[in-house]
């Protein structure tokens, strides 16, 4: 360990957490939070914080898979159309007398198809993702606008199960810690995550040391459609009604601004979930702080520019002093 | 004693350009195979064939007698080919651990998918501390360290494994005089331990002389000269060389 953590006092904790790689964003989360709790009472009140929590959920479980879809150099811009679609998915299947579960699994299934295609197209084919998924997100919008006769349609199931799946309060982001959890789990500890980075990191290197590069890609893109997927169905359940019109490119670009918010370059080769969330985080309390201000939507946007400008100029020259790593 | 790796009449074909026209070679234990050649002569692509990272267009491969049709790198790997190349395959954003441990990584019992980072680092250092290598730590990113070094990583990496056969695409470029020697030293020692043979593309005449038992020389595709190693000399090498460039350039 360097000197600075061993060297006591709030100056070498200081230091020790600015060389933590997610550290800068905390901070500004924690800053905004007390900036909006001083402007507003209301804002750490329990029913606040749960409607708050929900603003957080979606964005963070997408975001899981772009981020790792960017460390091995991909994208996936039809995850909010994926999202959109699965509930519809669930929804037929539990009318023609599935039950709720299987369901719900062949929904998932469904959208791991989508992913296994926007992968097979990118890998196999070469089309560069940003093209492919842009092609797939016209696709299903079309296809789930056309099945829908774009009308909503009611959920579905019993209130427990509605309940654990979305419903209650805090289910969703309970989803959404688990997930990060688990996929923060999968980037640092398994031979998965290390070689997904191997392949956004040194493409033909990584090839030439024998990992198949085509399957890691592949198995993330089908990773990233089944959690878009999961999270529409989870949406749905808390709504209590599907919308045609639900996700779509507004909630794929929030997971992905929390991605790169959060520290994940989109040249590829790194990345952080744990910084994800951060910014996910970041971006609901934006979003929600200024709605309790009662300041719109349009403002709330230019903010989102503003502050992934802010993320990624930082990042690129901010990164530079101390890197340490968070493994 | 049986040939190690046999590689007969080789070609490989980039759309109109032929990289490789029907190259041979052999392979002893216990043998140094120096390949010299000029840009583009087709040694990286010789190479890559050999370590199953690309399939030849046509040609026959023999390993301890055997024929083998090389699938895939894990595949070559198995049967005991490793490989550093040229452009070292290292992944910069990775510590020095997981590069030297990259796709044969050390994994727990329990989760079966879970990384023995712990392990992995104390295997790393002892690695680097029997071969030499002087890196300040082994959780340092590979980005951080100097071209020798990384070379150095690399050729430890080829080296940690349970290879036999050895290919070094330019084992000694960017390396100083220091670290040549170093990787020199490490290569003398593993030939000296007797079951390994070791193939190694060189540019410096003189010096693959001096380690290499075999010399090939490589022009265009082909197979110029081949002989042992004590019965070349520089002089002669660089005749054939300008014999060959002065062909090419009346053809
Ligand atoms: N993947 C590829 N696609 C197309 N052409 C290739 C490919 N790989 C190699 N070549 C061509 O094959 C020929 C031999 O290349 P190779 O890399 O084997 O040369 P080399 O002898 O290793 O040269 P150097 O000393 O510069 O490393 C060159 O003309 C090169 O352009
Ligand atoms: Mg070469």
């Amino acid at each position: 360990m360097s000197s600075a953590a061993r060297g006591a006092g709030a100056g070498g904790v200081l230091a020790a957490f600015l060389r933590w790689r997610e550290a800068s964003i905390i901070l500004v989360g924690v800053l905004l939070t007390l900036y909006f709790q001083a402007a507003n009472d209301n804002f750490l009140s329990s029913d606040n914080l749960q409607t708050l929590s929900q603003f957080i959920a979606a964005s963070a479980i997408i975001a899981c898979g772009e981020i790792m879809l960017l460390i091995c150099g991909e994208i996936d811009l039809s995850a909010g159309h994926v999202f959109a679609l699965s509930p519809f998915l669930m929804h037929f299947a539990n009318a023609a007398g599935a039950p709720i579960v299987p369901s719900l699994l062949l929904a998932l299934v469904a959208a791991a198809g989508i992913g296994l295609v926007n992968g097979l197209i990118t890998v196999k084919l070469k089309v560069p993702s940003f093209v492919t998924t842009l092609g797939t997100l016209y696709l299903l919008n079309g296809f789930t606008l056309t099945v829908s006769h774009g009308s909503p349609v009611d959920t579905g199931g019993s209130p427990g199960f509605a309940n654990i799946m979305g419903a209650s309060g805090y289910a969703e982001i309970s989803w959404a810690f688990a997930i990060v959890l688990v996929m923060h789990f999968v980037l640092r500890q398994t031979r998965w995550g290390l070689h997904t980075i191997a392949a956004g990191g040194n493409l033909i290197g990584a090839a030439e040391a024998g990992i198949d590069v085509g399957r890691i890609k592949i198995g993330n893109f089908m990773l990233t459609s089944v959690l878009a997927g999961f999270t529409g169905i989870i949406e749905a359940f808390r709504i209590g009604s599907t919308d045609p019109l639900a996700g779509g490119t507004p909630i794929m670009f929030l997971a992905v601004a929390a991605g790169v918010i959060g520290g994940t370059p989109l040249a590829g080769g790194s990345g952080t979930i744990l910084g994800g969330l951060v910014g996910a985080i970041v971006l609901g309390v934006l979003r929600d702080g200024f709605t309790l201000q009662g300041i719109n939507a349009f403002t709330f946007d230019m903010i989102l520019g503003g502050a992934i400008l802010v993320a990624m100029i930082s990042n690129i020259h901010l990164g530079r002093f101390g890197r340490g790593r968070a493994s | 004693m049986t040939t190690l790796l046999r590689a007969t009449d080789i070609t490989r074909q980039f759309g109109s350009v032929t990289a490789l026209d029907g190259v041979s070679l052999h392979l002893e234990p216990g043998e140094i195979l120096g390949i010299l050649g000029d840009n583009g002569a087709g040694k990286s692509t010789l190479m890559k064939i050999l370590t199953g990272y690309q399939p030849p267009s046509s040609g026959q491969i023999w390993i301890d007698g055997a024929e083998v049709a090389l699938r895939s790198v894990d595949h070559a790997r198995s049967l005991g080919i490793e490989c550093v190349y040229q452009d070292l395959a290292l992944v910069n954003g990775l510590s020095v651990t997981h590069n030297l441990f990259l796709n044969r990584e050390i994994l727990r019992g329990f989760p079966p998918f879970m990384l023995d980072n712990p392990a992995m680092r104390r295997r790393a250092r002892e690695i680097l501390d029997d071969i030499g290598v002087n890196i300040p730590s082994v959780d340092l990113e590979v980005e951080r360290l100097s071209g020798g070094q990384r070379q150095a990583i690399a050729v430890a990496r080829a080296v940690g494994s349970a290879a036999r056969i050895l290919l070094l695409d330019e084992p000694l470029a960017a390396m100083g005089a220091r670290e040549s020697a170093l990787i020199i030293d490490l290569i003398q020692r593993l030939k000296g331990r007797g079951d390994m043979a070791i193939i190694m593309i060189m540019h410096n005449y003189a010096q693959t002389l001096e380690i290499a038992d075999r010399i090939m020389l490589m022009q265009h595709g082909t197979v110029t000269y081949e002989g042992r190693a004590a019965e070349t000399s520089v002089s002669e090498l660089m005749e054939i060389v300008r014999r060959g460039y002065r062909a090419a350039r009346s053809a």
